[in-house]
This record gives C-alpha cells, sequence and structure tokens, in this order.
C-alpha cells in the first residue's frame, strides 16, 4: 500500500542505505554505438538507458518537414526484459506520453533552425527499469546530441524526485516509487536554470513542492558534473597518447 | 515515436505583435486580465443513458464526459480495489487539426494526466468499490470526449470528469453464486468520491503567465504547466506541455495562480453539484 | 571588457561558459550569446586570441554542411530524368544536374543519364550553391573532377578533414612525399587515395584512419610520419 510500507530505517537512510539528498551511483558513457551519429549510455544505481541520435538527416515522408527549422522524432521505449513482468514490446499509452514528455523536453535545446527540413532522431531504449527511467533517459539523449555534434544551447540532465514515508528524498528507485507518496521527474538546462521537463505523480503541498524543487535542482546539478566528464574523457584519452 | 508538430492554427505575424502589446498591458485580445477563466458553464446529466455525465463550455470549448461502469477482475497487486479508468477522444468533428483514428499523443497524455490526478489522491475510494474481493470489483469508465476544440481543453476535461464522477449512480449489483449481475434499471450508490480534483493550466508566453488559453493563444504559447489542485489546497499532479521552459521562479509564480484559480474551480463544481448529489 | 574563461585550443562541450563582455568578435555559430555571455553549443576546440577578442569554436562531431566552392566527394544513389542524386554525408543530398557534368546537350528523350554515370559511382564534385530552402546543387565541369575510377575511397568524420589537410597542406603533403600516393580530400569527410601499389595504398588507408581518431593530439604530423616509415619498413623486410 502506497505510504504504508517502510521505506526509510530508523537511522533516517533509505532502504539502499542511500541518504534522503543522495544519488545512486553514476555512470554515463557516451560514444557507445558505431552505427549512430551519437550515443550514450546512462545507469543511475541498476537503471540503465541507452540513448542513439541519428541526424540531422532528410525526413521520409516528405510532408513532415518544416520550412525553416529540424522536427524533432523521440521514442521512448522498453525492453520486454527491463522490468520484472515481461513487458509488451508495443508501445504501450505511458510510453506514447513519455515520448512526447522527453521531445518537448529536448526541444527548447536543441539548434533546430539550423537544419531546416531535416529531422533529429532520438531513440531511447530502457534496458533496465529500476525508477527514474524517463529522467536518466532525457539526460543520456542529451549526451547522445553532444555527442552527434548537434549543436546546444545547454546539456539536460533529470532526475526523480520522491516523497517516501512523508520525507522527500532523491533520484527514488522502483520500490520508492511504487510505494511512495510523490514521484517528481525534472530535468533542466543547468547553465540557464531553465526546466524542460516536469510531472508530479502524486500529492505535495505548495511547501513540499517547493523543497521537491530544489532538492531536484541539487541532484540535476551533479548529473550535470558526471555528464561533463563523461565528454571531457571521450577527447581526453586522445591526449594522453601525446 | 514522438515528433515536432508543424503550427496549427497559423497565426499572422501582425495578430501575434498585438496580442504580445496587450500581454504587456496586463490585458488579452478577448479583454480578459491574464489571471481569469472565460465564462464557464457545468451541465449535469447530459447523457441519461450514462451512469453519470456533464457537459462543460469553457468559452468556445466544449467538452462531454460520461461515465459507464461494468464488472471486472481486479489487478493482482490490488485485489480489494476498484478500477478507474480514464480514455480521452479527440473526436474529428472538433477541430480541423484532429484526424480519426486511436488517441494520439495529445489524447493520450491528457486522459493520462487527467487519470494521475485522480489517482494520486484517492479522488474516488477505490477500496470500496470491491464486489467479492479478490475476484469481482468494479469498473469505472471515464470517458472524455472532445466536442469543440478552443484551447485549454486539460481544464474543461478534468471538470467534466468530476462533475460526471461526481453525479454518478452505478447500477445494482446482484451478488448469485459467486457471479455478479446488474441490474441497470436501477441506479443505486454514488460513484465514492472523497476529493475534488480541478486542474489550472498555466501558459507561458513571452515571459508573461496566463490562465486558461484560448486555442490562439496556445499556438503562441511558449510552453503550458498543468497543475492539478485537490479541495483541500494540495498539489495532486502536474504536467510540463510545449516546447519551451519554465524557471523555477515563473513555476513558483504559476502555481500561485493556480491555486487562485483552483478555487473558482472548485466553487464551480460545488455549485453545479450541489442538491444533485448528496 | 572582454573575459575569456578558456584558454587557446582548450576543449570545451554544450553549456560551457566561454567569455563575458560586449566587445567579444564570435566567427562561428557555434558559439551562443545569452546577454553579454557567450556559451558552446558543440563539443569542439576553442581558438582565444585575447588581443583581438576574437572567439572561434572547431566542431569535433557533426554533419557536413555545404558550402558553395567546396570540394567534396559523392556517390550517386539514384538518377532521375534530367540529374543525379549524390550522397555527400550531409543532412541533404545533392543534385548534379547533366548540364553540369556533360560536355554536350543532353536530351532526356533520346538519351539515358545512366549511360554517363550510374547508381553507386563516386563523383569528385563542387558545391556550386546551397541554402536553406533548397539542396546543394553540384558540378563536375572543372579541372580534377569527375568520376572516380580507380584506388580507394575512405570515409572519416566530416569534423576531422581538416587534419588529414593539416596547416597550409602540411599533413597532406607529407602523406603524398612519404608513400608516392596522390590524396584528394573531399572536405565532406570522403578520402580518395591512388597509390603505386596496393601495399602503399593500405598504410595510407591505416594512416588516415590514426589521423581521424588522433585528430586532436599534438605532434600528430611526425607521429603519422614514424608511422609510414615503420610500415614501409616492415613491407621491405617481408
Amino acid at each position: 500500500m502506497k505510504g504504508k510500507t517502510k521505506l526509510i530505517k530508523k537511522d533516517g537512510t533509505r532502504l539502499d542505505g542511500r541518504k534522503p539528498d543522495e544519488l545512486r551511483p553514476v555512470r554515463m558513457e557516451v560514444g557507445v554505438l558505431k552505427n549512430a551519429d551519437g550515443s550514450a549510455l546512462v545507469e543511475m544505481g541498476r537503471t540503465k538507458v541507452i540513448a542513439a541520435v541519428y541526424g540531422p538527416r532528410e525526413i521520409h515522408p516528405k510532408h513532415l518537414t518544416l520550412p525553416d527549422r529540424a522536427i524533432l522524432r523521440c521514442r521512448y521505449h522498453m525492453a520486454p526484459f527491463s522490468t520484472t513482468d515481461r513487458k509488451s514490446p508495443a508501445p504501450s499509452r505511458r510510453e506514447i506520453e513519455l515520448s512526447k514528455v522527453i521531445r518537448e523536453g529536448l526541444e527548447s535545446v536543441v539548434f533546430t533552425e539550423l537544419y531546416p527540413r531535416t529531422t533529429i532522431d532520438v531513440f531511447i531504449e530502457v534496458l533496465q527499469a529500476d525508477g527514474g527511467t524517463r529522467t536518466a533517459g532525457i539526460t543520456a539523449a542529451s549526451l547522445a546530441l553532444a555527442d552527434a555534434g548537434i549543436p546546444m544551447k545547454d546539456l539536460v540532465a533529470g532526475v526523480a524526485v520522491g516523497k517516501v514515508n512523508g520525507i522527500l528524498v532523491l533520484d527514488i528507485n522502483e520500490v520508492e516509487d511504487e510505494y511512495g507518496e510523490a514521484d517528481m521527474p525534472v530535468a533542466m538546462m543547468p547553465s540557464f536554470g531553465e526546466i524542460t521537463l516536469l510531472q508530479l505523480n502524486g500529492v505535495l503541498t505548495p511547501e513540499e513542492f517547493e523543497e521537491a524543487l530544489k532538492l531536484a535542482e541539487k541532484g540535476i546539478r551533479q548529473l550535470y558534473e558526471h555528464q561533463k566528464e563523461a565528454l571531457r574523457k571521450k577527447y581526453s584519452l586522445q591526449k594522453e597518447e601525446v | 515515436m514522438s515528433l515536432t508538430p508543424s503550427t496549427f492554427p497559423i497565426i499572422p505575424l501582425v495578430k501575434k505583435k498585438s496580442v504580445m502589446a496587450l500581454l504587456e498591458k496586463g490585458k488579452r485580445l478577448d479583454g480578459r486580465s491574464l489571471n481569469e477563466y472565460r465564462p464557464l458553464s457545468i451541465e449535469l446529466g447530459y447523457i441519461p443513458k450514462a451512469e453519470g455525465s456533464a457537459l462543460v463550455r469553457l468559452g468556445n470549448t466544449v467538452v462531454l464526459v460520461g461515465i459507464k461502469t461494468g464488472i471486472g477482475s481486479p489487478f493482482p497487486d490490488t485485489p480489494d480495489e476498484g478500477i478507474l479508468l480514464v480514455n480521452a477522444e479527440f473526436l474529428p468533428l472538433a477541430s480541423p487539426s484532429f484526424e480519426p483514428g486511436p488517441p494520439d499523443e495529445n489524447a493520450t497524455e491528457l486522459a493520462r494526466v487527467v487519470d494521475r490526478s485522480l489517482r494520486e489522491i484517492r479522488a474516488v475510494d477505490l477500496s470500496k468499490l470491491a464486489i467479492i474481493p479478490g475476484k469481482k470489483v468494479w469498473e469505472i469508465w471515464v470517458d472524455i470526449y472532445v466536442l469543440d476544440h478552443d484551447g485549454n481543453l486539460l481544464d474543461a476535461s478534468m471538470l467534466a470528469a468530476m462533475a460526471a464522477l461526481s453525479s454518478a449512480k452505478m447500477p445494482e449489483a446482484v451478488v448469485e453464486d459467486e457471479e455478479v449481475k446488474l441490474n441497470r434499471e436501477k441506479l443505486k450508490d454514488p460513484v465514492p468520491v472523497k476529493h475534488r480534483v480541478v486542474i489550472v493550466t498555466v501558459g507561458k508566453v513571452d515571459g508573461h503567465l496566463i490562465v486558461d488559453p484560448t486555442l490562439e493563444e496556445e499556438s503562441l504559447l511558449d510552453a503550458r504547466l498543468a497543475i492539478a489542485v485537490s479541495d483541500d489546497g494540495r498539489i495532486v499532479g502536474m504536467q510540463k506541455m510545449g516546447m519551451g521552459t519554465f524557471t523555477a521562479d515563473e513555476v513558483r509564480q504559476a502555481i500561485e495562480m493556480a491555486m487562485e484559480s483552483s478555487k473558482m474551480l472548485h466553487q464551480e463544481l460545488d455549485k453545479a453539484l450541489k442538491g444533485k448529489v448528496k | 571588457m572582454a573575459k575569456f574563461y578558456v584558454e587557446d585550443r582548450q576543449i570545451v562541450i554544450p553549456g560551457d561558459l566561454l567569455a563575458e563582455g560586449r566587445d567579444v568578435l564570435v566567427t562561428t555559430p557555434y558559439i551562443y550569446k545569452s546577454g553579454d555571455k557567450f556559451y558552446a553549443t558543440i563539443a569542439g576546440l576553442v581558438q582565444v586570441n585575447p588581443e583581438e577578442k576574437r572567439l572561434n569554436l572547431v566542431p569535433l562531431e557533426g554533419a557536413y554542411l555545404p558550402r558553395p566552392g567546396d570540394v567534396v566527394i559523392g556517390v550517386i544513389i539514384d538518377v532521375g530524368l534530367t540529374y543525379w542524386v549524390l550522397d555527400i554525408k550531409a543532412p541533404y543530398t545533392a543534385i548534379l544536374y547533366a548540364s553540369e557534368a556533360l560536355t554536350k546537350p543532353f536530351n532526356p528523350v533520346q538519351d539515358d543519364l545512366r549511360r554517363y554515370y550510374s547508381v553507386g559511382d563516386y563523383l569528385v564534385a563542387k558545391v556550386l550553391s546551397f541554402d536553406r530552402t533548397k539542396n546543394p546543387l553540384l558540378t563536375i565541369k572543372d579541372k580534377g573532377l569527375g568520376r572516380i575510377t580507380r584506388g580507394v575511397v575512405v570515409d572519416i568524420k566530416p569534423s576531422r578533414t581538416p587534419r588529414v589537410v593539416g596547416k597550409k597542406g602540411s599533413m597532406l603533403n607529407m602523406l603524398m612525399s612519404e608513400t608516392g600516393c596522390n590524396i584528394v580530400v573531399g572536405v565532406n569527410g570522403r578520402v580518395w587515395v591512388r597509390c603505386p601499389s596496393k601495399e602503399l595504398e593500405d598504410i595510407v588507408v591505416l594512416a588516415i584512419k590514426k589521423i581521424e581518431s588522433e585528430a586532436y593530439t599534438t605532434g600528430l604530423t611526425d607521429r603519422v610520419r614514424m608511422f609510414i616509415q615503420e610500415e614501409k619498413k616492415r613491407l621491405e623486410q617481408s
């Protein structure tokens, strides 16, 4: 039952030992796929998401083109084996909604006006789901866009804040999402303080929301540093050979 | 796959300029102030054959919601609870931009936002909807029918869904030998509504925040933030929509506006339901 | 007052703050200005000239964007009645009209363009025109342009072609003088190599791949020269 399962231990830590304001172990890697123009793998604890970018490229069918900018196409998809019970690979209502929410979260970031009449395709595959998959997805997608050399205003980093046993916690996992009272995914352009994705699934007072947003921002700043490190690593490897 | 839509309707640049100039003065094309809703009406029982129904007019936007009920098997993880299902249809007769076919991403998103706003606060007490616990439970279908699209479908849909649910009566359920039969001639118990929820969508255009955007205004918006507010003043759902962004300060301001407008919407719901429900 | 937050030749990534000030001169579309602040929009190498307050960003990744005058290597992917369609590794396919390829007038009623060039042919071509509204137009009516009939074509990232050429052609000249091969670099990320022998051709291909993967390291020309000399030695010994 929501709110009744004990998710915070007596010492104030969470079931996996984290403090309320602590991220799970983060791993990010760019350029993980050979064929794609850009790609990235993001792991947040047991959540594992891969993103690939193709384009800018010509659109088929042609009537989808826009004369003054590139269009973005985005698919968020979960692998059948990513969940406890097998998930049908056919797109669910949830995946349709999240594809839209993630696309809209990337639209304001990419300088689409540089490539009129083309498409930039973003494919996000959730390989293993343990909470926070859409925010890991948008984090990976922005890395893949940068890896593809598509000009963008900033990277986008995202994290989900939750409320469990009345306490606000950062980067919720599946158990905390399932049995918690609220799940609030947030993604931002950290250098500009702009929120590109925001959802709340759950109940918060306005004061709690305020606190949750601050907690999300804190996590996003940390993830942003991880992203930059992952991108720089790609080029620093070359330097060491000198 | 979700893809960048082509803009609809196309707004002439001159008109866009005049809208922006008006916003600077705190006014809008139809004379409203930035935090003012269009005229709202809620008509209950529009479809007497449905267990509950409501027709909501918000300016020129018209949304009809019908409630139907049935008997189904519970979800394995909630064996003692009924099932609430929300579906939205953007009918081709409602707008030149709507196509026939299964719900697209916009209709899907709308239905899911309404669904979550009801679900998270347990607006409908599903624990009261088990008939034979673990075996037979009530299914409550909320079907949202968009009849005329002039912007802000979400707020109108939530009002219609809430009004329809709050005024719905379920048929009598007769249990015989582990089987449930419905006597549709006799509508008996109300749907157990514990909380009322409204949604206030705040649009952002050029740094200005407005409530209840018309279709024309929507096509100028950078982004929208839908905020679901319960009758006890809590935030029970949120969804950022559209291609632009919000700063944290803008979100705070939007929440303040939503809190304010939600009181008016809850009052309107009260007025419409007064006398109709106990 | 211009203030620079990065050093010359530093690698930057999207969102990095590069400089601040009203008098900063920016010479690339890959830098975004917000107020008086300048941000990188792409992974690249910054070029900073504090005296002239100049700021540039050379992309490390990204698609090839055609510019009139560019020499590119395209592959024919379709043939129309009066034109060929070429893939030039850009977001847009390129068009070569018969009038920009053949010396005599072409009549589609009596003649078929496939008789001249067909799907799968590599062409060295020059970009005639390109803008936001129309796909790039090509010509092969100039010296050194036309069909590739021998040698190999190596595909590399378009952003790495400047390194294959080198400063004032230094890398390219070294490659050719060390191997005796003839090399044409299409700026769209295709390199055409013709060599006296198959063995030398293999060495050049490997050398180009090495340049691509180590593009932004220092002392690259010398390392590539050493690589070629070692490979040649090995070839002589075997």
